[in-house]
Order: C-alpha cells, then structure tokens, then sequence
C-alpha cells in the first residue's frame, strides 16, 4: 500500500508529461502558465482562512471545550460512551493540528492500542477539517452563501463518530 | 452562518480565557494567528504552483477531458448541474483520487481548481450552487484509503499494530460518505 501510495504521483506526472509530449503540446510553457495561477490562489486563501484560524485558535486555547465536558459527563456515564473521545469528535471538525495533538496525547496517556485511543483513531482517519476546507473552498472562489453546506458536512460528521462508536467495537 | 459562528468562536473563547486570568493566552493568539495563516499558505503554496503547473499540461493536451469522460458517468449521477464532458468532472474526479490515496496536499489543488470551475457555470457568484456543496461533503468526509498520518502517529508511539485501523477507517468513512450524500440530497429539496 505503502509503495502504490509513493508512486502514485510520480506516475502520474510522468503520464500527464508523455501525453501531451504525444499529442505535440508545448510542455514546459503549459506548466509556467499554469503554475502562475498559484500566485493569486495563493492570495485568496489568505483573508478567508486568517479569519478562520483566528477565531479558532482564541476558542480552542481557552479551555472553554474541557469545561463544558466535564459536565457532561454523567450524560455520557449513561449510555456507555467513554466521554474521553468528545473532544476528538468536536476538535475534529474544526482544526487538523489540534485534533492530531489530542490524539498524540491520548496515545501517550492510554497508550496506542487501547480502545479509547483506536476509536479515537478511527473517528480521525475516517473524517476530514470540515470547517477548513469549507472556508478554504469557498473563501477562494469567493463565496459569500454557503447555504446548507456547514450542516450537511457537521452532520456527517457526526454519522462518522456515532458509526465509529458502533464498529470499531465489532474488530477490537 | 460561518459569521455566527466566528462571533461565538471570538467571544466565548476570549470571555473565558479573561474570567480564568489567562489574558496572557490570549493576547498571544491574537498576535500569532496571522503568522499561523502564512505559515500554512506557505506549505500549500509550492505544491500549490506544482500541481497547477501539471494540471495545466493535462487540461492543454486532452488528457483531462478524456478523463472526465471515462468516469462521467459515475459523476453525472451525483452532479446532475453540471454538463456532461465539462472540464470540472475532470478536477473533481482527480481531486477524489488524490484523496483516496491518502494524498491531502495533492488533492487540495484540484479540489480549488474543481471548485474555480464549478464557478463558471454558477448563476449567483457570491451563493454555493448545489454542486459545490455536494463536492464538499464529499471532501469533508475525508474519504481515504489509508489514513497516513494516523499511521505514522501510531508507529512513532511503538503500536504493536499500527495499521490495526485501516479497515475499521474504511468502513467508517464509505458508510459515513453514503449518508452524508443522503444528507446533501435531502438538504438540496429542501432548499429548492
């Protein structure tokens, strides 16, 4: 998997490069032209995604999250979810460094292999930063209206973590 | 919402960390976040330029139309906008691939060149069409193949099987992927 992981770019450069050397396209000029695009992609991303980082990293510095947990502990008692993933479930959505730094640190206090620490695993490497790639995608290109798209990313986050807590139990 | 939700973000966070004396904390995010930004826009943007770069040899020479044709098909059921053998199947597909293979930082290039495209053929410049969003969920489900990181985090604190994960993972992000098209479909009637 490993190598079929480490070749897949370098195959794919060399076929888009004979390809177009075949059909008789001007390679190395289709490459400046495109790579200029980068410049003024590069610049949009900045405002939309300073703004996002901004407002993430006061709210998930603050320990506000740890706090509210800690009430709601006995909720989670109840129905037999170990409330140790919450955080990983709600940090996942928001930010890709924070949620890997609670997974290092749960790795560290339960070790790699224990159950909190795998389901946690299970929940990260099965979603993506949902709020940063939609600020991103969309702060790009512009869009104002995001309409429905925060909801139907959140929520399918949370199919991602309540699925998690059903299967991971089924291999461990 | 994203306005809503970077107030609340901003407010409470601040509010709590000047209740609990940890002004400090605070006055230091404020600061840093703008170095954090460029940090990261600095790390997408040489691949950023390389992809684009080789993307626009693919687009030149046909081989993204072809592309686009051959899975077409597939798409045009979860895209039903967007017109058959245009340029943004092509993105969206290479965009779907890098992601399988566990390959972020390749993927996000096609993804913003997918959703430039997507662009064009969107009526209302400053509202998400629904074909946007459909490619979002798609995004945010994180759907992979193998979860890399997560892997190498596991071998660096001495798993005894690190990749113990993968097939849990699969299972996990095809069957959240499939509600979360079922979720974007039944938003996308609601808000016709």
């Amino acid at each position: 998997m490993k190598l079929i992981s480490n070749l897949f770019i370098p195959i794919l450069v060399l076929i888009v490069i004979l390809y177009a050397a075949k059909k008789k396209v001007n390679v190395y000029d289709s490459f400046v032209e495109g790579a200029k695009e980068g410049l003024p992609m590069a610049l949009n991303m900045f405002p939309p995604l300073l703004a996002m980082i901004f407002g993430i990293n006061i709210f998930t510095s603050s320990g506000l999250i740890d706090d509210v947990f800690g009430f709601l502990k006995p909720l989670f008692y109840m129905i037999h979810v170990p409330l140790e993933i919450l955080p990983v479930a709600v940090m996942r959505p928001l930010s890709g460094s924070f949620g890997l730094a609670l997974l290092n640190d749960m790795y560290e206090l339960y070790g790699p292999d224990s159950f909190l620490s795998i389901l946690s695993s299970v929940i990260q490497g099965s979603s993506d930063t949902t709020l940063y790639i939609i600020t991103l995608y969309f702060g790009t290109i512009g869009i104002k209206k995001i309409k429905y798209a925060l909801w139907a990313g959140l929520l399918a986050d949370l199919a991602t973590v309540i699925l998690s807590i059903i299967i991971v139990p089924l291999f461990f | 919402m994203i306005n809503k939700l970077w107030i609340f973000f901003i407010v409470s966070g601040s509010l709590f960390l000047i209740i609990n004396g940890k002004a400090d904390i605070l006055n230091n995010q404020i600061i840093s976040s703008g170095k954090t930004t460029l940090d990261l826009i600095l790390q997408i943007f040489p691949l950023l330029a390389i992809w684009l770069g080789i993307m626009n040899i693919a687009k030149k020479s046909g081989l993204l139309d072809k592309v686009s044709k051959a899975i077409s098909p597939f798409l045009s059921k979860l895209f039903p906008e967007i017109p058959k053998g245009h340029e943004s199947l092509g993105l969206i597909s290479s965009n779907i691939i890098a992601n399988l293979f566990g390959l972020g930082n390749a993927a996000t290039p096609f993804g913003l060149k997918a959703m430039e495209s997507l662009q064009t053929l969107n009526k209302d410049k400053k509202t998400a069409s629904r074909s946007m969003i459909t490619f979002l969920v798609i995004n945010t489900c994180g759907v992979t193949l193998i979860p890399t990181t997560i892997i190498s985090l596991r071998l660096m604190h001495d798993s005894t099987d690190p990749t113990s994960i993968v097939v849990p993972c699969m299972l996990v992000t095809f069957i959240s992927l499939f509600i979360g098209l079922i979720i974007d479909r039944l938003f996308a009637k609601r808000y016709k």
